[in-house]
């Protein structure tokens, strides 16, 4: 009797068991982040991460999903030949069906050979770099950000509206770096500027007396630099040491608090250039900004915190239609037209690039990027350093 | 080229050669003392720079006047520097010595990678770099191209002083002489009553000392510090040394200032390719190693046959 009656306590429990797992499996579907979450420009990546890290709370927190959606993450460190490792790793690992990836421009085009030999579809949520779209028309490949060419073009026109002639050109020699200062070269010989001289860095370099002390020689009005925020604080910061009085021009690599809290007062002036709409102005920027709040990461968004969610969702939005499954994520993607976003409407052409050409113009004042048609820069109340 | 312009090549060599020259000394001293490479020097000069900041930040908030609080974190920062270098030459030297010189190198390599990403995640948002205060007086006076700052000037004293120190406690002490002693034959000084272990700690502390107020004169100078400056520095630290002769004080000076006059040279000669100004200098170090393998100012070695 005793042991009839254990034996059917053990039965009902295995059959309760059962049932809530049954009533409670949503399939598990993995999804990837990539991005630099380790250094100099640890602050982006992990501004990327936290980002992409709500897109996947909230779409869990949302009975409406038909997946259960986990987040594999991995660092990049801002380096190509750590890349190409993650990224072969991720893409190898089938679970996975779609990524967001990549910050820094060196590391996304070193890895469009890796997702497209995998078949892994990816979007880039913040390199810049127009090759990693444009060199080869991969099926994999997106991108929702837009690209450097745009951001020189804008900048080479505001630089010569304000009356700017002599240039002076700092690049990092990665292909970011380079490539920024290709465009912002043929933008500037279209509006009749000046390059009195280009001197190329590496990435993590210190020292830049000497290459300073020679451009001090050359005087130029502006330093347009292409490189990012580690460097770009040191050049900066240099600058001011050898008592060079010249705009630092810059570009969305420099576009992040960091790049403020490096300087103090030293950013005031520093003009720079990023495609999309500061967090607050664009359409979704309020909605992604509460929710950000909430969950109290460590590090802000930054500057293209936005873009990583908006990438993720993309992925999400396609997964949930057509089921886990890369090839026909890749085909659902490639057909993306005119879809909302927290950051306006996407469209991908047939290279999976988001033809956003939106360009906002940032100049620091007092401390903070404020759009330039808001600065007093603008208005003329404050000048530029030569500015006549 | 204008006499302005050459002035600011030189000073900045300078100021870039006596940084090198104080790593390459500590690395030269380590050497000598115990025929090891301390491969963790770069990263103890990182620690040093962020214990000055971390001490700089403590007494801001408690407000005192500039001078005071410069004076304060050299000192806290040397001398924490020092106790660190004694416990890395207790624990992690010493035990070592019977073995061949190159696990001394790899595990102090291990050490030095074990530091630098302790500074990266322990520090608050380590891997940014970090502003560092500009404590010295900013006056300056530009001569033509040439700009002349007091805190250049007042830097390149100082570490030019550090070294006359520990040169004059090198060659004109007691203490000096019981160092050198061990370097040159580490038995002999120990049957002539040196104690040994004492010698070889406070070598270190030497050495990790001048670390220390390196890593601060890199803050002053480029008022910024990152987590990763003393991988490189330690390097160049390195070759500097190893030009220079290792084993010799002078050679490390020497060393440290060629290397910096190499790549100064490389930006001015390749202005097109100012970003292989350290392949150019590096390439020319191996020429020199080719040249002269002992270094430039070998050290002086008799062996009785």
């Amino acid at each position: 009797m005793i042991r009839a009656l254990k034996a059917a306590t053990i039965i009902l429990a295995a059959i309760s068991c059962a049932m809530v797992a049954t009533v409670e499996a949503k399939d598990k579907v993995k999804v990837g982040f990539i991005g630099p979450l380790t250094g100099g420009v640890s602050a982006n990546g992990l501004g990327g991460r936290n980002s992409v890290d709500l897109a996947v709370r909230l779409r869990n927190a949302d009975p409406k999903s038909k997946y259960e959606y986990e987040l594999v993450v991995l660092d990049d460190e801002c380096k190509p030949n750590v890349a190409v490792q993650v990224a072969t790793k991720m893409a190898a690992e089938r679970d996975i069906i779609a990524a967001a990836t990549h910050y820094c421009s060196s590391t996304a085009i070193a890895t469009v050979d890796v997702y497209h030999k995998f078949g892994l579809p990816v979007v880039v949520w913040g390199a810049v770099l127009p090759d990693i779209t444009y060199r080869n028309k991969y099926p994999e490949i997106h991108r929702v950000n837009g690209t450097m060419i745009n951001q020189n073009e804008t900048n080479a026109e505001l630089v010569t509206k304000l009356g700017y002639k002599t240039f002076a050109v700092i690049y990092d020699t990665t292909d970011y770096g380079k490539g920024h200062k290709e465009y912002f070269s043929a933008a500037l010989a279209k509006t009749g500027g000046k390059i009195v001289g280009a001197f190329g860095v590496g990435a993590d370099q210190q020292d830049f007396t000497a290459e300073l002390t020679q451009i001090k020689a050359l005087n130029p009005e502006v330093i347009y630099f292409g490189g990012l925020t580690p460097i770009g604080v040191r050049i900066r910061a240099q600058m001011d040491k050898l008592g060079i009085k010249a705009v630092f021009d810059g570009t969305s690599g420099i576009v992040s608090d960091a790049y403020i809290q490096g300087l103090g007062p030293l950013a005031e002036g520093t003009l720079a250039f990023r495609e999309g709409a500061p967090v607050e102005k664009l359409p979704g920027g309020k909605f992604f900004m509460e929710r950000y709040t909430v969950q109290k990461y460590d590090n802000p968004p930054e500057a293209y915190g936005a873009f990583a969610y908006a990438a993720m969702d993309l992925i999400l939005d396609s997964i949930e239609k057509v089921g886990p499954d890369r090839r026909k994520v890749i085909d659902d993607l490639a057909n993306i037209r005119n879809r909302d976003s927290i950051i306006g409407k996407i469209t991908f052409d047939d290279h999976g690039q988001n033809t956003v050409s939106v360009i906002t113009k940032y100049i620091v004042q007092d401390g903070k990027w404020v759009v330039w048609e808001d600065s007093e820069y603008a208005s003329g109340k404050r000048k530029l350093p030569r500015q006549k | 080229m204008d006499a302005g312009l050459l002035a600011q090549y030189v000073m900045n060599g300078l100021m870039v050669g006596m940084m090198y020259a104080l790593v390459a000394v500590g690395f030269t001293l380590f050497f000598g003392v115990l025929d090891i490479i301390q491969f963790a020097h770069g990263d103890v000069l990182t620690v040093g720079a962020f214990t000055a900041l971390l001490t700089f930040v403590g007494l801001h908030s408690a407000g005192r006047g500039s001078a005071a609080v410069l004076l304060a974190m050299i000192i806290v920062a040397i001398f924490a520097m020092a106790a660190l270098g004694m416990l890395i030459a207790r624990y992690l030297v010493l035990p070592l010595r019977t073995a061949p010189a190159l696990n001394t190198l790899l595990i102090t390599l291990m050490l030095g990678t074990v530091l630098r990403e302790s500074v990266r995640l322990f520090y608050p948002q380590g891997a940014n770099p970090k502003p560092f205060p500009a404590l010295l007086p900013s006056n300056s006076v530009s001569l033509g191209n040439f700009n002349l700052r007091l805190d250049n000037a007042i830097l390149l004293t100082a570490g030019a002083l550090m070294i006359a120190g520990v040169e004059f406690l090198l060659n004109r002490t007691k203490l000096g002489l019981a160092i050198r002693a061990v370097a040159q034959d580490q038995e002999t000084a120990r049957t002539m009553g040196i104690n040994f272990v004492a010698i070889v700690l406070i070598a270190f502390a030497i050495g990790s000392g001048l670390a220390a107020f390196a890593g601060i004169m890199n803050g002053l100078y480029y008022n910024e510090i990152n987590f990763g400056m003393g991988l490189y520095l330690g390097i160049i630290g390195f070759a500097a040394a190893i030009i220079g002769g290792l084993g010799s004080i002078y050679g490390a000076i020497l060393g440290g200032f060629l290397f910096a006059a190499l790549q100064t040279l490389g930006t001015v000669a390749l202005p097109f390719a100012s970003a292989y100004k350290d392949v150019f200098a590096f390439a020319v170090v191996i020429i020199f190693m080719a040249w002269r393998p002992t270094g430039l100012l070998q050290e002086k070695i008799s062996e009785r046959v």
